[in-house]
């Protein structure tokens, strides 16, 4: 509207002044945020002569081999399947488990709800330090070692109290006039939680999604102890192949690490977008 | 806590039945994976085992009352104190200023909502890589290696250029700070997620009231957004207590004892001078603290509630 | 929902059913060396076209990792048939002493101990298990090794030539002297990843036995000689000495000992300490890199210098295995000499096998020729309690960062070895 006028009036100008000032806030922050990215971008693309020698931005001889250095030698190819498997099924399994348990907490009332609630935050509180070995010996026992199965099992356990804490939030702050507006409609508890409260939960949801996947996508400690087969090991493992104690290899390592944060970068992209749909919603949640 | 209004009434055992099948999932996978763990580590916590020995001696409460006079345990806590109350200050108010600035209608949101995700994203051992270098404090005939150090003699200030992971003074701030950067995305992510459940409309009234913009803030925002500042902080807490590969992947094993966390305590009582039952004791104790931490912040958080 | 039903269901049916154990003529190895399982794959590959016997060789990476892994499968009671064990040698006893371990002597000894002659007599040490040992372990061998190892001094040939140094020192007031002449053209003189306490402890170590001699070191360990006395403040007053401007890389107390290799590496620092790996690693940074091995300089020139070395990693096999015989045959098989040539030609490692030493690069073999002068903590009647070596490294770097003295240093390690003792009792 301002620039219809032409002549500027001392609160525009204090506006336009306080967006300048804003943007270049957030420029500066984001250019520390993209400096590693482009870094590791840089180094991926070097070569074992000059990545110690050529301090040019960016380099003068481009070598993409080392990516498929990388894919082939670390065997990426099998492992980031293995990680897509893994990632899927641990973040559906959270999402699923995490938002029946939370809509519960939040909304139904039964005998020890609060107990079992705090049990789960709780928990999420307390490390466990060694808990590798009776997880170990269990898993054993449990005849689920050297299985996806019980990979999954376990990942989705260490997302599900964080989760379940962060959607009862947003549970919590939702009004109930759409809930019972449903439950007129002859909707029972699995309808609402399913036709209601998830689609309200969006922003939320898209968050434990990105955190959840991120996780599992960095895993490898436990992979390495529940898991024998190379066959079945996740992505990092082939990182950390390329970072054994005598390799030094750089630019392989930063088209090892670069091909990694690939796939996490895509599920945030996906799913940011969901935090800004919440917008629409903005009229029955407040 | 309104919102209790429209719950279903249980009136029988059979529906408190159906509400307990929401939960059973999670209560059972949790159960396997995690209760059973803990109990077992708590029974090693009262135990004199090397990690190896089939035979696990029982000693009582000896460990943690050692564990009570470790000054270096100690220590580490009060580093992890610090490292916490720096994301807790700088990292949550800069994740709230930027969640702020996005919500708005600005230009270029989408680019900053992607890219200020970034270091969350990256592995710590690559940021601890980059941050190594850029702290880098080698230097030769007045040439410095280090990016930082090197900006500063360029610009003027040679007498700022500074050891800065090897001097006592400046490692656990650098540390704290690169946690705070590389965590900062977080916090950043759920305020946004946050700050779009916020009826757009409440400022408009607010607006129309001649309400300004830091007050609409202070009556509008900050009450409603409580409850996600309240999980955020608690996520900080947890996160920033816990940190340690960070740690390792710039300073090594650590100088001296500037550096050291309770989980790198942990972590060298296990694997480095085989006590796992101590290690244990101090994991017990740990958590202990951060529940106890928690407990206090919410206690904090009910209290700023508006009435 | 739908979706959602479908993916688990997927799961479910993907991951339903573990694999079965694998079958008799098959055995299983677990080892965590990344650079070398290329060539342990290899060779089990080859073994299997020999003799029919499959070896399969399982890597679990970072080393922290497969420790983790090997204690739990210890408490499991599934450890593989052959394993390698990462720790102390009381740790080592532990496993032992629980059955983990099988005692390996009768095969050493058979045919007038020609497995146990093939091998570096330091090598084999690692592994045994003397009369009248502290553990109380009865007396034996009960690894195999497949390398040998042993970390010293390395110099940069041209940049000592800048600083108009002939040859390498080879005393610590020479080193000291040279250091300064490096320093006045503008050269760091030492770098090496003490931000790794185990570098720090291997450093100290090399001096206290320069300076004391062995069997004082064992006194201290047993508790007869304190760490207050002259001798130790010796030893710390070597950090101290080393911390004046210029000597030490800046920032050495946090570097790893790969960010001290690229240092080295790409010649910002003239002399280093490390392990004979470097040579791999210095090819692969800086092929151009001149240098040259070196002991570190003595302080007592009375006492020849002795420092750490022997068997770089070894082998155990599990005692409960139904595949004993058919695993101490790969092991022999591994430590032949053809195998051992490939393995270190292939990982640039200093073969156990004396035999297989003739054909390595004469970098290694300048490595090599020291083994009769290395020692180390696996091999000593009595070890440091684990407590007072952690504040003893720690102290050290204190006294290099310059915050605490090598009186208090020595004070407060005294304290905790007092304490240690006390315990013990």
């Amino acid at each position: 509207m301002a620039k219809l006028n032409g002549n500027w009036n001392y609160y525009q100008w204090a506006d336009c002044g306080k967006g300048f000032g804003i943007h270049s806030f957030l420029l500066i922050v984001a250019l520390t945020c993209l400096f590693p990215l482009f870094w590791m971008v840089r180094s991926s693309l070097m070569s074992m002569d000059t990545i110690f020698a050529d301090t040019a931005l960016i380099p003068a001889r481009l070598h993409f081999a080392n990516y498929v250095q990388a894919w082939v030698d670390g065997h990426f190819g099998i492992y980031f399947i293995n990680s897509v498997i893994y990632t899927a099924s641990v973040v559906s399994g959270i999402v699923f488990i995490a938002s029946l348990a939370a809509y519960a907490f939040s909304r139904l009332r039964f005998p020890g709800r609060n107990f079992f609630f705090y049990v789960f935050v709780l928990a999420m509180m307390i490390p466990l330090p060694g808990s590798f070995v009776p997880l170990y010996v269990m898993m054993n026992k449990l005849g689920l070692v050297n299985t996806r199965f019980g990979y999954i099992l376990c990942m989705i356990n260490l997302g599900l109290s964080m989760s379940i804490l962060l959607l009862k939030t947003f549970f919590d702050k939702m009004l109930p006039d759409l809930e019972d507006a449903a439950r007129l409609d002859g909707c029972g508890r699995l309808g609402i939680w399913w036709y209601v409260a998830l689609p309200l939960a969006r922003p939320a949801i898209a968050v434990i999604v990105i955190f959840n996947a991120l996780n599992v996508w960095n895993e490898y400690i436990l992979a390495q102890l529940l898991l024998n087969d190379p066959s079945l090991m996740p992505l990092q493992r082939g990182i950390m192949l390329f970072q054994g104690v005598y390799s030094v290899n750089y630019p392989v390592l930063m088209a090892g690490l670069t091909i990694s944060v690939i796939p996490i970068l895509l599920v945030y992209l996906l799913m940011q977008k969901h935090i800004v749909k919440g917008l629409s919603s903005g009229a029955i949640v407040g | 806590m309104k919102a209790k209004i429209g719950a279903f009434p249980y009136s029988s055992g059979m529906e408190a039945l159906r509400c307990y099948a929401f939960i059973i999932p999670a209560v059972v996978i949790f159960g396997i994976f995690y209760i059973y763990p803990f109990f077992e580590i708590f029974n090693l916590s009262l135990r004199d085992w090397n990690g190896i020995d089939l035979h696990k001696t029982y000693v009582g409460f000896d460990n943690f009352r050692e564990l009570f006079h470790d000054r270096i345990w100690g220590q580490s806590l009060l580093n992890a104190g610090f490292i916490t109350f720096i994301a807790l200050t700088l990292q949550n108010m800069l994740a709230l200023a930027l969640a702020l600035a996005c919500d708005r209608d600005i230009r270029a949101k989408n680019f900053y909502r992607v890219v200020f995700f970034i270091p969350p994203i990256l592995s710590e051992v690559v940021v601890g890589f980059i941050w190594r270098w850029i702290l880098n404090a080698g230097s030769q005939n007045g040439e410095y290696y280090g990016l930082l150090n090197y900006a500063l003699s360029k610009l003027g200030f040679q007498n700022l250029a500074h050891n800065w992971l090897s001097n006592p003074d400046s490692a656990l701030i650098c540390i704290a700070l690169v946690h705070s950067w590389k965590g900062f995305g977080w916090g950043f992510l759920m305020l946004l997620a946050g700050l779009q459940t916020v009826d757009k409309q409440l400022y408009e009234a607010a607006r129309v009231d001649g309400a300004g913009s830091w007050s609409a803030f202070k009556n509008i925002t900050l009450p409603l957004m409580m409850p996600v500042i309240w999980v955020v902080m608690i996520l900080t807490v947890l996160g920033s207590m816990q940190v340690f590969v960070l740690i390792l992947s710039m300073v090594g094993q650590g100088l001296v004892y500037h550096t050291e966390v309770p989980v790198t305590r942990i972590l060298s009582a296990m694997t480095g001078t085989n006590r796992f039952g101590y290690a244990c004791a101090m994991g017990v104790t740990f958590g202990a603290i951060l529940v106890g931490v928690s407990v206090a912040f919410r206690a904090l958080a009910g209290k700023m509630k508006p009435a | 929902m739908k979706k959602i039903v479908i993916i688990l269901l997927g799961v479910l049916i993907f991951c339903g059913c573990g694999k079965p154990r694998e079958p008799l003529n098959t055995i299983t190895l677990w080892h965590w060396m990344t650079d070398r399982d290329p060539a342990l794959q290899e060779l089990a590959r080859r073994y299997a076209k020999q003799t029919g016997v499959k070896v399969q060789v399982e890597l679990y990476a970072p080393s922290d990792t497969y420790t983790q892994r090997i204690i739990a499968a210890a408490q499991a009671r599934v450890l593989p048939d052959i394993y390698g064990i990462l720790d102390k040698k009381e740790i080592f006893a532990s496993f032992i002493d629980n059955g983990f371990v099988a005692d390996l002597s009768p095969y050493f000894k058979k045919d007038n101990g020609a497995w146990e002659k093939s091998f570096f007599a330091q090598a084999l040490d690692v592994n045994r298990f003397p009369q009248g040992n502290i553990y109380k372990i009865p007396p034996g061998i009960y690894g195999v090794p497949i390398d040998v190892t042993n970390i010293q001094m390395l110099y940069n040939k041209n940049l000592l030539k800048k600083a108009g140094i002939a040859r390498p020192p080879l005393t610590f007031d020479e080193f000291m002297a040279d250091v300064a002449a490096l320093h006045r053209v503008g050269v760091t003189g030492f770098v090496s990843g003490w931000g790794e306490m185990w570098m720090v402890d291997c450093f100290a170590s090399n001096y206290a036995f320069n300076i004391m001699g062995e069997e004082k070191v064992m006194a201290t360990f047993r508790g007869e000689l304190a760490y207050t006395s002259g001798e130790w403040l010796k030893v710390l007053r070597v950090f101290q000495t080393m911390a004046a401007p210029g000597v030490l890389a800046e920032g050495i107390v946090t570097k790893t000992n790969k960010d001290a290799e690229q240092a080295f590496a790409l010649e910002r620092a003239a002399f280093a300490f490390n392990g004979y790996w470097c040579v791999n690693v210095y090819n692969q940074m800086n092929p151009k890199l001149a240098y040259g091995v070196m002991m570190p300089p003595v302080i007592n020139s009375e006492r020849p210098m002795k420092i750490w070395g022997g068997a770089g990693s070894s082998f155990v096999v599990n005692n409960h295995s139904p595949n004993k015989e058919q695993a101490v045959a790969f092991l022999k098989w591994l430590t032949a000499k053809e195998q051992q040539t490939f393995l270190s030609q292939a990982t640039l490692n200093l073969p156990a096998n004396r035999a297989a030493l003739s054909d390595i690069p004469p970098v290694l073999a300048d490595f090599a020729k020291v083994m009769d002068q290395t020692t180390h903590p696996t091999i000593w009647p009595y070890n440091e309690h684990p407590l007072v070596t952690e504040a003893l490294d720690r102290g050290l770097q204190s006294i290099v960062i310059g915050e605490k003295t090598p009186q208090q240093v020595a004070q407060e390690v005294q304290a905790v070895k007092v304490r240690v003792m006390a315990k013990k009792k």
